[in-house]
């Protein structure tokens, strides 16, 4: 089975560049403005959409994030509302590959198969669940991969090459190698170092990998693209997205430019990337 | 409920952490390494005489174990039913239950190499008692508590701080406990290479409620002997409070397969089990925070909820996983106890033994009183007394003095 994911990732290899990442949370700062901003990504650039799923305790992500998260679940954002964002954004996009990213308990209380039922129609490619490591994977991940669905995990430098083989046997579409020891939104790792990393998990996968924590500027998302498949930027379109708002927190006329704008730019440095040869 | 009865339930959990359908171990990829070294070295050190005999020296002579178990004789009169011993926890230094798992996690630490201890702490006494070790130990400490807890546990913080531990205000979330332990899974994960994290109730990934179950047990198996010896039998019945469960589940593991004790845990019901409590099991479902599946308290999307309790150790809106699946197969009743009950039995406890409890086990003196009336006069009741009041003395003292004015 071909996901929208695999396809994505196949074309950029023809085109030799590598993948940028988005990742903004669903419904922040409010549902309507959350729609628009999310079908202005592929526009401005963004080669893969990564939609937060807002929880409470997010308890692998920073205070930027986990603002984001609140300020969705202020204004009524529900797991049920979010699959209703992406097929909203199914409507005006039906190739830009799209993965859910959160913690396990909104799914677990949704109902795993209800929620991989609805997840698939709506047009969602993939899950990145935080809180579920290969120990768990009779959750949701071995469901998700029957349901079509791809099921992305993440990789850490804690993750020797003793146990890459178990994190890797039920990943699908790419690998998410969280660049340091630590929370989203931290300070960023050094490409060098990343890409020692990124060929230590080559030596295990074919799968493409995307490198994501600590990624705020295109200089930095253009270095990250030169050592792997794609640069992932959350906390620093979620920082625009917050400065833009007003002083009670809801979006203004500059909220999707905001976050446009910063995409757009931070696009440019990947693509300005030299590819490392294979 | 169709759950098969285990012929025993002292057994679990099993290899993968699971207690029935609760506990596992749900963290992020990077903190799972950790996890299952955590584990590996846990099973030698238990496997290692050498361990043991270090623990039992230092709870004999610096944790001051065994703790008495102490006939109630004027509550016992006052509520004219079952004999009512007092398990006192509250005599151990640092003043509470929680120094008998920290010595046994510093111990673990220690054994494998880790410099850097961080905890969490809602009433401050896990985080004193963690404080306590680390400078017996040379240890840095770092102790994450909720902002609202530091307001109100304050004696707590400045005893921290004598101690040499950090105390790190929480100011996401709720300013409770849960956001203490978000904090600390956070600092954790950014700092795994040196830090230990020392959990201060049987909750959290796969291998803490064993291991914290395991250190708290000495509870339990000590009230078998004391109980021998005083009145040569078993106890009739056990009652604890519960926050996370740690003084609960460690008085209750060693009589589990009595099958004629009865055991009651005793959860925080706050302003009551239709407003705002803490009483995961009474109004909570099954879901999956902090590393592990249990009862959690939350709305119909899964987003967790507020907990409250006037009792800051009892604040949290989830409970051990073990004590879920003990629930789920029948084997412990779970209670609950308001904050209206709980400060009428701190002041009966006070006036009538000259005891001051701390508000956590006054939730379980609350049903006592309910529970020991109607229980004949040869009923032996074994209340965990899990900790002492001085740190609620500046808390209850306003409010007794708000309400007399
Ligand atoms: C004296 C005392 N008892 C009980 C508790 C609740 O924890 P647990 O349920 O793990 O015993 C606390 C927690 O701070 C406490 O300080």
């Amino acid at each position: 089975m071909t996901t929208r994911i695999d396809t994505r990732f196949a074309e950029l290899k023809k085109q030799g560049r590598a993948a940028f990442v988005t990742y903004v949370m669903a419904g922040d700062p409010d549902p309507t403005t959350s729609l628009e901003i999310v079908k202005a990504l592929p526009k401005a650039g963004s080669d893969v959409i990564e939609l937060g799923i807002p929880f409470t305790d997010p308890m692998a992500d920073g205070p930027s994030i986990q603002a984001a998260g609140l300020r969705a679940l202020k204004v009524g954002m529900t797991l049920k509302k979010t699959l209703d964002l992406v097929r909203g954004f199914r409507k005006v996009d039906n190739v830009t590959p799209l993965v859910l990213m959160g913690y396990y308990n909104p799914i677990y209380i949704y109902g795993v198969d209800k929620f991989l039922a609805d997840a698939k129609s709506s047009g969602v490619d993939g899950l990145i669940i935080v809180d579920l490591p290969p120990e768990e994977d009779d959750e949701l991940c071995i469901p998700a991969l029957k349901a079509g669905l791809n099921f992305i995990r993440l990789a850490t430098p804690t993750t020797d090459d003793k146990r890459l083989p178990a994190v890797l046997t039920n990943t699908s579409g790419f690998v998410y190698y969280v660049s340091i020891a630590g929370i989203t939104g931290a300070a960023a790792a050094d490409a060098n170092v990343v890409g020692q990393a990124v060929a230590r998990i080559k030596r295990h996968t074919g799968l493409p990998i995307c490198v994501g924590f600590g990624i705020r500027t295109p200089e930095a998302a253009r270095a990250i693209a030169e050592k792997a498949d794609g640069s992932v930027v959350g906390t620093a379109l979620v920082d625009a997205l917050k400065n833009s708002l007003d002083a009670e927190g809801r979006a203004t006329a500059k909220t999707v430019n905001a976050v446009a704008e910063l995409t757009a730019a931070l696009a440019q440095g990947v693509k300005a990337a030299k590819q490392a040869a294979e | 409920m169709n759950i098969a009865k285990p012929n025993s339930y002292r057994s679990g959990p099993d290899e993968r952490g699971h207690f029935g359908i609760f506990g596992g171990r749900f963290v992020a990829e990077t903190l799972m390494p950790l996890i299952l070294d955590l584990e590996k070295a846990y099973t030698a050190a238990k496997a290692d005489p050498a361990f043991q005999a270090e623990m039992n020296g230092y709870l004999k002579n610096y944790v001051g174990r065994p703790s008495p178990l102490y006939f109630a004789e004027r509550l016992t009169e006052h509520l004219g039913g079952a004999k009512i011993y007092l398990k006192r926890e509250e005599l151990n230094h640092t003043g509470s239950h929680k120094v008998n798992n920290v010595l046994g996690q510093i111990m673990l630490a220690r054994r494998m190499g880790k410099k850097r201890i961080i905890a969490e702490t809602g009433a401050g006494q896990h985080g004193v008692a963690t404080a306590t070790l680390c400078a017996r130990f040379g240890l840095e400490c770092v102790v994450y508590m909720g902002a609202v807890d530091v307001e109100r546990q304050q004696p707590n913080v400045i005893r921290m701080e004598m101690l040499g531990a950090k105390v790190f205000p929480v100011q996401s979330g709720t300013r409770t406990l849960k956001d203490a332990m978000n904090e600390a899974l956070r600092d954790w994960v950014t700092n795994v290479h040196n830090t230990f994290y020392c959990i201060g109730t049987v909750a959290g990934p796969h291998p803490y409620p064993t291991l914290v179950r395991d250190f708290q047990s000495i509870i339990g198996n000590e009230t078998k002997t004391q109980m021998q010896e005083v009145e040569g039998r078993l106890p009739d019945s056990l009652v604890a409070c519960i926050g996370g469960g740690s003084n609960a589940m460690g008085l209750f593991h060693p009589f589990l397969d009595d099958p004629s004790v009865e055991i009651f845990g005793v959860e925080a019901a706050g302003h009551g089990l239709t407003q705002l409590h803490a009483a995961s099991i009474a109004g909570g479902r099954p879901g999956v925070l902090h590393g592990n599946r249990t009862y959690l308290l939350m709305d119909a999307d899964g987003q967790i909820q507020d907990a409250h309790s006037i009792s800051a150790g009892l604040d949290y809106p989830g409970i051990g996983p073990e004590h879920s699946w003990l629930h789920e197969v029948g084997r412990v009743n779970y209670l609950s106890a308001t904050d209206d009950e709980a400060l009428a039995a701190f002041q009966l406890l006070s006036k009538l033994e000259g005891i001051i409890p701390a508000l956590e086990p006054a939730h379980a003196i609350a049903k006592v009183m309910e529970l020991a009336p109607k229980r004949p006069k040869d009923h032996l009741m074994v209340v965990n007394l899990s900790g002492r009041g001085d740190k609620d003395v500046p808390q209850v003292g306003d409010i007794l003095r708000g309400k007399s004015k």
